[in-house]
């Protein structure tokens, strides 16, 4: 994390921490209002915009988003104390899981190839051959680029023996796998909807800090408040995510007012065994790979960019499909909520009605600080249902890899596995190339991650990964492993 | 040997509050002032507590100084003057 996108995450947080410190006061609505004011009271200093008006503005922006209503939406002239009004009214939460703070994007400039004043003008001129658009002449000494023909291949920037043309980038563009998020007309950052597999890598990227998730916060909260069942299902990740020991989450949780807490590990002990019938079938029909099916992110990567590549992934459904389902059974009357590393999941949570809301990581630490719960505090409590050591690691990377592997019982040289590890631009073209000529090169259960470092590398993440796979690792060794359960 | 003792907090605040990249500070200063700095991780400065002083998370306390919003930058300035000053 650098400091840059350290302080946007932080300003969210606050964000979201008064807006659990209003709904918790005897008057939601006005304090609502006056966050912004409280933010930046009279006088104070401007330390991130122009003026003080400007970072009221966007302040009241991230409230918005804040109560989990869309920015696009917002007329600019209603009191947030309504939008505070309309988040307790609300019956389900809102279709899209990314909005963009219009006033918060910066309409950074375009993305371009570009000469700089390093050009030496020297004698052979590589850039000029390199070009197989005719965008670059020679003008007054220096190499120009044509930005109406240049197509941003990139062939000059290496072709210059100095290093002297570079190409600047749009963060979002650049970050999003799937090119839904641009520049519009405006200037400003739009998310095409029908394209957006809500991953949230433009969250991260954003050193603005304009996209948002529309938080489900008051949702749950005020469920907890009318004193319904509302039970925690938690991520795998999140024991990396917490200054705590894993056994004091449930106390935790249950502060909070959630009836009871499941791990959906548990889930991910049926994700893994279901996993691992479906590709020794697989493998009798005669498949070369097989992909798997837990990330969301993925899912929708499938569903919307390569429908080609649908017949690879596993049948079996995600952890949090098969933990929703126990606990749904177990308690039918329960309001379930899911608490994730990442935004993508929101997607996966709307589409399935056994799971009513979803909160992250960072939410939780704001509903934790308002609260004034000392986690490290709370009492150690056992899980009713002890999840294996590899459903406890699902979260890292190659995690669900070594899960399939340890409930594998058919020949065990039969399972090659092969990691990717984070989807971008070039491992997003690999995936298009296994499904295009239907097999995969470096082996035959490829396991998909969207994010870096797995689950535990989530983008609504409280810790560093490094830090936070290394305690998910610890806490998933005290546990008995797959390969031992008959 | 003039030496500073820094005590990093890390109570439930000011890690959710960005206390989670203190580990990469601590990393960072070990290098920079090696025996110069003693550093210890606490469980909580309770610094936090009075009504909105948790945006001023993360804490650090450097030889009794209370510092809120505490990064690299900020502490390292004022590691240098406690040094300088004899």
């Amino acid at each position: 994390m650098t400091n840059e996108v350290l302080a946007t995450k932080k300003l969210k947080n606050e964000i979201l921490v008064r807006l659990v410190k209003a709904f918790m006061s005897d008057n939601f609505a006005e304090n609502v209002r006056l966050i912004p004011y409280e933010m930046r009271p009279k006088g104070s200093d401007v330390p991130f915009r122009c003026c003080i008006y400007k970072e009221r503005a966007i302040l009241r922006s991230r409230a918005i988003a804040g109560l989990g209503f869309a920015m696009e939406e917002d007329d600019e002239k209603t009191l947030l104390s309504d939008f505070a009004n309309r988040a307790l009214e609300r019956k389900k939460p809102e279709e899209y899981p990314l909005t963009v703070l219009q006033n918060a994007c910066k309409g950074c400039p375009s993305s371009k190839v570009f000469v700089t004043e390093l050009c030496q003008s020297c004698v052979a001129k590589p850039c000029l051959s390199a070009c197989k658009f005719g965008a670059i002449e020679h003008v007054n000494g220096r190499s120009k680029i044509d930005v109406a023909k240049c197509k941003k291949c990139g062939l000059c920037m290496s072709a210059c023996p100095y290093r002297a043309i570079v190409k600047t980038i749009v963060p979002c563009e650049e970050a999003c796998p799937v090119n839904a998020i641009s520049k519009g007309e405006d200037g400003l950052a739009h998310i095409d909807h029908d394209k957006c597999i809500s991953c949230g890598k433009c969250v991260s990227a954003c050193p603005f800090g304009a996209t948002h998730a529309k938080s489900q916060i008051i949702d749950v909260l005020k469920n907890i408040k009318a004193g319904k069942k509302v039970i925690a299902m938690f991520a795998p990740a999140l024991v990396g995510h917490l200054p705590c020991d894993a056994s004091q989450i449930k106390e935790a949780f249950k502060k909070i007012g959630f009836s009871e807490v499941y791990e959906v590990a548990q889930g991910a002990d049926v994700t893994a065994k279901t996993e691992a019938k479906d590709f020794q079938e697989r493998l009798d029909q005669g498949a070369a790979f097989m992909t798997t099916s837990c990330c969301a992110a993925y899912n929708e990567l499938v569903k919307k960019h390569m429908p080609e590549l649908k017949p690879y992934v596993s049948e079996a459904k995600t952890p949090l499909y098969y933990t929703a389902e126990i606990v749904k059974k177990e308690h039918p009357d329960a309001i379930t909520v899911f608490i994730s590393p990442c935004f993508a999941k929101r997607r996966e949570v709307l589409d399935n009605d056994k799971i009513n809301y979803i909160l992250n990581f960072e939410e939780l630490g704001a509903i934790l600080i308002a609260l004034g719960i000392q986690i490290d505090t709370c009492e150690k409590q056992d899980f009713a249902y002890k999840s294996s050591k590899e459903a406890r690691d699902f979260a890292v990377s190659g995690g669900v890899a070594r899960s399939v592997l340890a409930a594998w019982r058919g020949k065990p040289d039969a399972i090659v596995p092969a990691i990717i590890n984070g989807v971008n631009k070039t491992t997003l073209r690999d995936l298009k190339v296994y499904a295009k000529t239907g097999k995969c090169p470096l082996g035959n259960l490829v396991e998909v991650m969207c994010c870096e470092g797995g689950c535990v590398g989530g983008n609504a993440g409280l810790s560093t990964i490094k830090a936070a796979t290394k305690k998910v690792g610890e806490y998933a060794n005290s546990s008995y492993s797959l390969k031992d359960e008959h | 040997m003039k030496k500073v003792k820094l005590q990093v907090c890390n109570g439930t605040t000011c890690f959710v509050m960005g206390g989670a990249d203190m580990q990469n500070m601590v990393d960072q200063l070990m290098v920079k002032f090696k025996d110069c700095l003693e550093i210890e991780r606490v469980r909580c400065l309770n610094a936090c507590s009075l009504s909105d002083n948790f945006a001023k998370a993360p804490y650090a306390n450097i030889d009794g100084q209370l510092v809120g919003n505490a990064n690299f930058q900020t502490i390292t300035k004022i590691i240098e003057e406690k040094l300088s000053n004899d």
